[in-house]
């Protein structure tokens, strides 16, 4: 053993006795590293900053409960996406379920038995579409574990027939309706901040304690980091991947249920459109590796924030929708490649 | 003096080459048969029931409409054989019918080739994206489905562009070429046809086929994997901007809102050509029987809505499409497991 050694930690304790242990440069500059590490939140304070100082009216409580409504639905999908991301794979059917879950609620307590009885109906409304999100994360899952099919194309597969499903409950047509008890979803106040902020905090701590303080959270991350690997050791893969695509498909249908209780409309054609672009971005941005193994449950929620701010600064200063769209193909592509980048 | 060991090698080398290839031919036939199988019933059993089926106007029609979707499907099958994946082609194919648009009063001369190069430079994109900045194809190609999506929005003000009547242009789908096939079947012909003999005959198509088996073996091996992977994907943005084109020219107008979904269908027919998601095998004329296959289905049930025997909204189209790819990759899952382990692993979900 000599010099030719790596100067692991490890490798140079065998090294020649009384020699001093270099520390291991990285041959970048601290600042360099330092920047990726916190990537993240140098890119929120530069996004607040911008806007503080370009967009009008920026610092106004209107303009937090604005953001706080719409960033709720993106940080619950993109923790579930987190997930998910986090056993190596990707769901690309959050929007269709969305939708699926969004167009069942207003057919439940507009039906005869919801007006019959409006607090079942209500009730109803709440848990079948939620019940039909998780058979499709398990449709998904199964696809996935048992069958063994890529996950892109498992999810593709719910992507498009999932939002056709919708319409065809619906007819396509918009549905209008007047509840005030499941609008309090997407309209209500609690402590003067939206109701769904709250649910969204809510979500994350739950899932930040099962993620990092229970087996089921070791289990998700053994299977992420080496599937083989967990599987040797006895980590039952096939039920935490099921598990796994079911939270994220009740997230969504969570999110789905918000996003028309917010409208008080249904409209099966763009309720969750385009979610899950918004979904992995925030979650790449947030830190996760595509290859799984780490599963940054906070960072999801930041960058679920830096979507919406970049959504938000983009439409306040009367840039068009579609120049949004390719800022946010920008963003995915740099946070990734950046990743990409990091991890060599 | 070690003359007849080395010959021997040699000699018994071609005969364990041919077994396999004997083996991995009759396999790749039961493969691939099916979806021609299919294809000869289904068209069977339309002549039989409709009395306008074979007719000239529906054969034309049919052949004039799935032409775009052959197209993406031939190029999306050369990057699934190197274990890619685009999702950017129906809003590339938006993007270059909006190009073709604006360019069609100069002539189809001029259209044509501005609408494919189009194409190809969101496919240059996908290709910078994935090989030099190391995303994974899906996650490059899903962002230049936005970037294209957003581009043909800005540039058409999300309008639908109409076309000049005047020129030359609208004549691509209409007029025939030598009095007998239409330019746009001809056209879609030669790419199939450019596209099998680059596969199956020169060693582009070779190394396209071993990136797909192994990527790592193939850089080892010292193939251009990077040269063959970027054709690839040019090669599919090139097959969407000429999809886009048809586009243009068949409904008369440039629309930025076309195209969703449409990686979906020719994800669906390279699948039910038995290209094997993972990468590594695929046939060109497998994946034109399954695009044909899964645009007869279609054909079929305007046909029966037609009869009034069933009554299915606009909306059943993607339900059906979603349960259409369910049903082949459940049957391709089959086929895999029943392969011998080693042949083509299913990557672990």
């Amino acid at each position: 053993m000599n010099t030719t050694t790596p100067s692991t930690a490890s490798g140079t304790a065998s090294g020649t006795p009384g020699a001093p242990r270099a520390p291991r440069s990285s041959g970048r500059p601290a600042w360099r590293s330092a920047l990726a590490r916190h990537g993240t939140l140098v890119a929120l304070a530069a996004l607040l900053l911008v806007n503080v100082l370009v967009t009008p009216n920026f610092l106004q409580l209107q303009t937090l409960f604005v953001n706080i409504s719409q960033v709720a639905t993106i940080a619950i999908v993109a923790i579930g996406m987190t997930l998910v991301i986090a056993t190596g794979g990707i769901d690309l059917s959050v929007g269709a379920v969305m939708a699926l879950a969004g167009a069942l609620a207003p057919l439940i307590f507009g039906s005869a038995f919801g007006i019959a009885y409006p607090m079942l109906g209500l009730v109803a409304a709440f848990t079948v579409p939620l019940l039909v999100a998780m058979a499709c994360g398990a449709f998904n899952g199964v696809m996935i574990s048992v069958l063994r099919v890529q996950p892109i194309i498992a999810t593709l597969i719910l992507f498009i027939s999932g939002r056709g499903i919708a319409q065809v409950l619906t007819n396509g047509n918009l549905q209008t309706f007047s509840n005030p008890g499941f609008s309090y979803l997407g309209t209500g106040r609690v402590f003067g901040l939206p109701f769904q902020g709250w649910l969204a905090l809510l979500i994350a701590a739950v899932v930040f304690w099962v993620v990092n303080r229970t087996i089921h959270g070791r289990h998700l991350l053994a299977v992420g980091g080496n599937e083989r690997a967990a599987a040797l050791s006895g980590v039952p893969v096939r039920r935490v991947k099921i598990g796994t695509y079911m939270v994220c498909a009740f997230l969504s249908g969570i999110a789905g249920l918000i996003v028309v209780a917010i409208n008080s409309a249904s409209d099966a054609a763009r309720n969750g459109s385009l979610m899950e672009l918004d979904a992995i971005a925030a979650a790449v941005v947030g830190g996760a590796l595509l290859q799984g193994g780490r599963a940054p449950i906070l960072g999801a929620l930041l960058g679920a924030v830096i979507i919406q701010l970049v959504k938000y600064t983009l439409l306040a200063n009367g840039i068009e929708d579609e120049v949004a769209l390719v800022a946010k193909a920008l963003i995915i592509v740099a946070a990734v490649a950046l990743q990409q980048g990091r991890r060599e | 003096m070690s003359g007849a060991p080395e010959r021997a090698g040699p000699a018994s080398e071609p005969a364990s080459g041919f077994d396999i290839d004997l083996r991995s031919a009759l396999r790749g036939n039961g493969q691939t048969f099916g979806v021609f199988v299919a294809l000869v019933a289904l068209i069977c059993f339309g002549l039989v029931r409709y009395e306008n089926f074979g007719g000239a106007y529906n054969i034309a029609s049919f052949l004039n409409y799935n032409a775009m979707f052959i197209l993406i499907a031939i190029g999306m099958c050369l990057v699934i054989i190197t274990g890619g994946i685009d999702l950017s082609v129906g809003s590339v194919a938006a993007f270059s019918s909006v190009c073709a648009a604006y360019l069609s009063p100069y002539g189809i001369q001029v259209a044509l080739p501005g609408g494919v190069l189009a194409g190809m430079a969101f496919g240059a994109i996908n290709a910078f994206v994935i090989l030099r900045l190391r995303v994974p194809p899906f996650i490059a190609t899903l962002a230049t489905l936005l970037g294209a999506k957003g581009g043909s929005l800005v540039i058409s003000g999300a309008q639908t562009i109409s076309v000049d009547w005047g020129s030359n242009f609208t004549k691509l789908g209409m007029e025939k070429a030598f009095g007998t096939v239409p330019w746009s079947i001809l056209l879609v012909l030669l790419v199939a046809l450019a596209a099998w003999v680059i596969l199956e005959r020169t060693s582009l198509g070779r190394t396209l086929l071993a990136i797909g088996g192994g990527e790592e073996a193939s850089v080892l091996m010292g193939l251009q994997v990077e040269r063959a992977k970027a054709f690839a994907y040019l090669f599919s943005g090139g097959c969407a901007g000429l999809a886009g084109v048809f586009l243009a020219s068949g409904f008369g107008a440039g629309q930025p809102l076309e195209g969703v979904g449409w990686e979906l269908s020719a994800i669906a027919s390279v699948v039910v050509g038995g290209t094997l998601l993972t990468g590594g095998a695929g046939s060109i004329t497998a994946t034109v029987a399954g695009a044909l296959l899964l645009g007869l289905v279609f054909n079929i049930l305007n046909f029966e809505n037609g009869r009034g025997t069933i009554s299915l909204s606009a909306y059943w189209q993607e339900v059906i499409r979603g349960g259409f790819l369910f049903l082949v990759i459940l049957l391709q899952m089959r086929v895999a497991r029943r392969r011998p382990p080693g042949t083509a692993t299913p990557r672990p979900g």
